[in-house]
């Protein structure tokens, strides 16, 4: 399986030699970064190479990238005292709908899809970033893969990435009628509104939330010699 | 002349063809669909989300919960994508149980898809034959992990316990006593593997016994032979997988073709379709269960030869035994700090898929370092299945459209998610 890897992204380092799609292999696989302006170019030529021939696309699926690598509980300094005790993060369980914070982040939101080459056994993971320019923006993968529909429905639906080209790009998974990107990480886990049954009015209606925010366990970040390869990447970078 | 207009039907969510709370809007011309639409998500629960928030192993109840009807293959998928970011190796003996315990989950599976495809489509008495069996399956659940559905038996590393040596008999009670309970029990005296022997021997005689109900009956080849016939080009552009897409005639097994747990150490075989409709569909599910029997007999003699370790040898993720936690002061902080802050994994991206009973279930996992899941994306089959649905049943009539849905194997705990 490795040697496999290993020659995948050797043939697609020899195709993509200008350098804008970036090759990453990992033990768990190879990753192509593709510039959102080629997006649909490479996913066709992936599609129908002979080399590569990723005939199916299994998932397609958006990622908001805030607050990757926030830790809300700091472990690494120790004082005489011990660990500080005070949880500071805002993690998506963490702040309700009033409290949600708003910042500006590049290359926040991207789109990732898993190809499945029968023909060759093989696997790939695609990736492209939505340039934020007030609507987040992606060439819709439709013609490539038609089954993709439904999941850029989702990605649309829970991120709020706008597939250029999809035919009936509607909300999948929610409400009819929510308001909100729920999967955002600036959306609150215990969302909005609820719905309760209205004696009065004889019908269901919306109302606010009335639970508070909670998470039980902190997300700590603990890097210990096993890390000792990322953190040497991320000193480096 | 009276113009005849086409018509729209809603259809569901609360039909009992709909499997559960499908949507469809049903644009008929007459009895034909022009046009169908399916409205999802009245099942979300946003499982995706609630992981984000939680440590690693408090998630693998959840899995349970999204196909509700093979649990432990959802739970293999994730503790699958945890150790391969963690590169830990899991223990032989684990390997071989979660093996035994995916084929157990198949027919599980496909007994319940079987059951309600058949009431579907007017075969009443098969459903009743196909839950006596899948109670049996329900008892070996109950035996290895106490719950008979939502097991969270599967943990990063390995499994939760070892099997047990006795299998729980019924009591005697007012209603079941005698040569009742006799009968009952009859399988029961030995071990949980002693039982599992039993049923797997006993239960390719059961496929044969459905079989005699459907195979050859005028009805169900009416209702299924021909309906909904998928081409292999169109299966593999719609992103099916599983049975859907060896129904039309693709040999493709993730239990062959990529291999995990220990089914590169077992025999079986991939039954395939031929002219990719509901009927081949069936046959090809219809033979899995068979294979599967096949594949948890080897893993019981296995099994019964080869005691060993159940969980991996690595304290960051395996949990101190009883005894030590008893008379060791650090083995009890370890206890605490494994069950409440739970374990960090290191930041990376890894999908990791396995052949569940419907077609692959993935597992798009991305850490940050932290003990918590950055991003959990879950692939269900039944979603690339239901999102073609249109296309399968356009020019097809109103009843037939009941058999797609049947052949789909829908279970809205994973669509939905």
């Amino acid at each position: 399986m490795s040697t496999h890897k290993f020659q995948l992204s050797k043939e697609l380092a020899e195709h993509f030699s200008d350098g804008l799609v970036q090759i990453n292999e990992s033990e768990h696989g190879v990753t192509c970064t593709i510039p959102v302006e080629s997006w649909t170019e490479v996913a066709k030529l992936l599609r129908d190479e002979e080399a590569f021939a990723f005939e199916q696309c299994m998932d397609l699926c958006g990622v908001d990238y805030l607050t990757y690598g926030e830790s809300e509980w700091q472990t690494d300094d120790v004082t005489s005292t011990g660990f500080s005790r005070g949880v500071q993060g805002k993690g998506p369980g963490r702040f309700s709908w009033s409290e949600r914070r708003s910042e500006a982040m590049e290359n926040r939101f991207a789109v990732v899809a898993q190809l499945l080459s029968v023909k060759h056994n093989r696997r790939l993971t695609i990736k492209c970033f939505a340039p934020d320019e007030g609507m987040l923006m992606v060439p819709s993968l439709i013609e490539v893969w038609p089954g993709v529909n439904w999941f850029e429905r989702e990605a649309f639906d829970l991120y709020g990435i706008i597939f250029k080209g999809h035919p009936d790009l509607r909300r999948i998974l929610t409400d009819y009628g929510f308001i909100g990107h729920p999967f955002r990480k600036d959306f609150p886990l215990i969302g909005n509104v609820e719905v309760i049954y209205d004696e009065d009015q004889g019908r269901v209606v919306y109302q606010p939330v009335s639970i508070e925010p909670r998470v039980l366990v902190p997300k700590t970040i603990r890097r210990d010699s096993r890390y000792a390869e990322n953190m040497n990447d991320q000193e480096a970078s | 002349m009276a113009e005849i207009k086409n018509y729209t039907m809603n259809f569901g969510p609360q039909h009992p063809a709909a499997h559960g709370v499908l949507r469809l809007i049903l644009e008929l011309d007459g009895e034909v669909v022009e046009h169908a639409d399916p409205h999802v998500g009245l099942l979300h629960r946003a499982t995706e989300k609630l992981a984000e928030s939680k440590p690693y192993n408090q998630s693998i109840g959840y899995m349970d919960r999204l196909d509700y009807v093979s649990m432990m293959c959802n739970e293999h998928a994730y503790v699958r994508a945890i150790e391969q970011l963690l590169n830990i190796e899991v223990p032989i003996r684990a390997q071989y149980i979660r093996t035994m315990f995916d084929e157990i989950t198949r027919i599980r599976n496909h007994l319940m898809w079987i059951g309600t495809h058949g009431l579907d489509l007017g075969a009443m008495a098969l459903f009743l034959y196909a839950f006596r069996e899948r109670e049996h399956c329900m008892d070996m659940y109950e035996a290895v992990s106490g719950a008979r559905m939502h097991a969270t038996y599967y943990r990063p590393g390995g499994v939760y316990r070892d099997l047990p040596d006795q299998m729980p008999q019924y009591a005697e009670s007012k209603w079941t006593k005698g040569k009742d309970l006799a009968y009952v029990n009859e399988w029961r005296e030995g071990s949980l593997l002693d039982f599992i022997e039993a049923f797997a021997n006993d239960f390719p005689k059961k496929v044969d016994e459905y079989r005699t109900l459907l195979q050859d009956n005028r009805i169900w080849k009416q209702r299924t032979v021909g309906i909904g016939v998928v081409s292999p080009e169109q299966a593999k552009a719609w992103g099916f997988s599983g049975p859907m897409l060896r129904g039309s005639g693709v040999a493709w097994d993730l239990r062959k073709k990529q291999t995990y747990a220990a089914y590169d150490k077992v025999d079986f075989d991939i039954p395939v379709g031929v002219n990719g409709d509901c009927y081949d569909r069936y046959l090809v599910r219809m033979e899995e269960m068979n294979q599967s029997a096949r594949i948890v007999r080897q893993c019981v003699e296995w099994l019964k030869n080869n005691p060993g370790p159940v969980m991996v040898d690595e304290y960051k993720v395996a949990p101190p035994s009883r005894e030590m936690m008893k008379e060791d002061m650090e083995s009890m902080i370890h206890h605490f700090k494994l069950f409440t802050e739970g374990y960090t994994v290191p930041a990376g991206e890894v999908y990791a898929a396995v052949e569940a009973p419907k077609g692959e279930f993935g597992v798009f996992l991305i850490s940050d370092d932290s003990n918590k899941p950055f991003r959990l994306k879950l692939r269900a089959p039944g979603f690339a299945h239901l999102s073609a649905m249109n296309d399968m049943v356009k020019g097809h009539m109103l009843a037939d459209v009941v058999a797609v849905i049947g052949t789909m194997d829908i279970v809205f705990g994973e669509i939905d998610r």
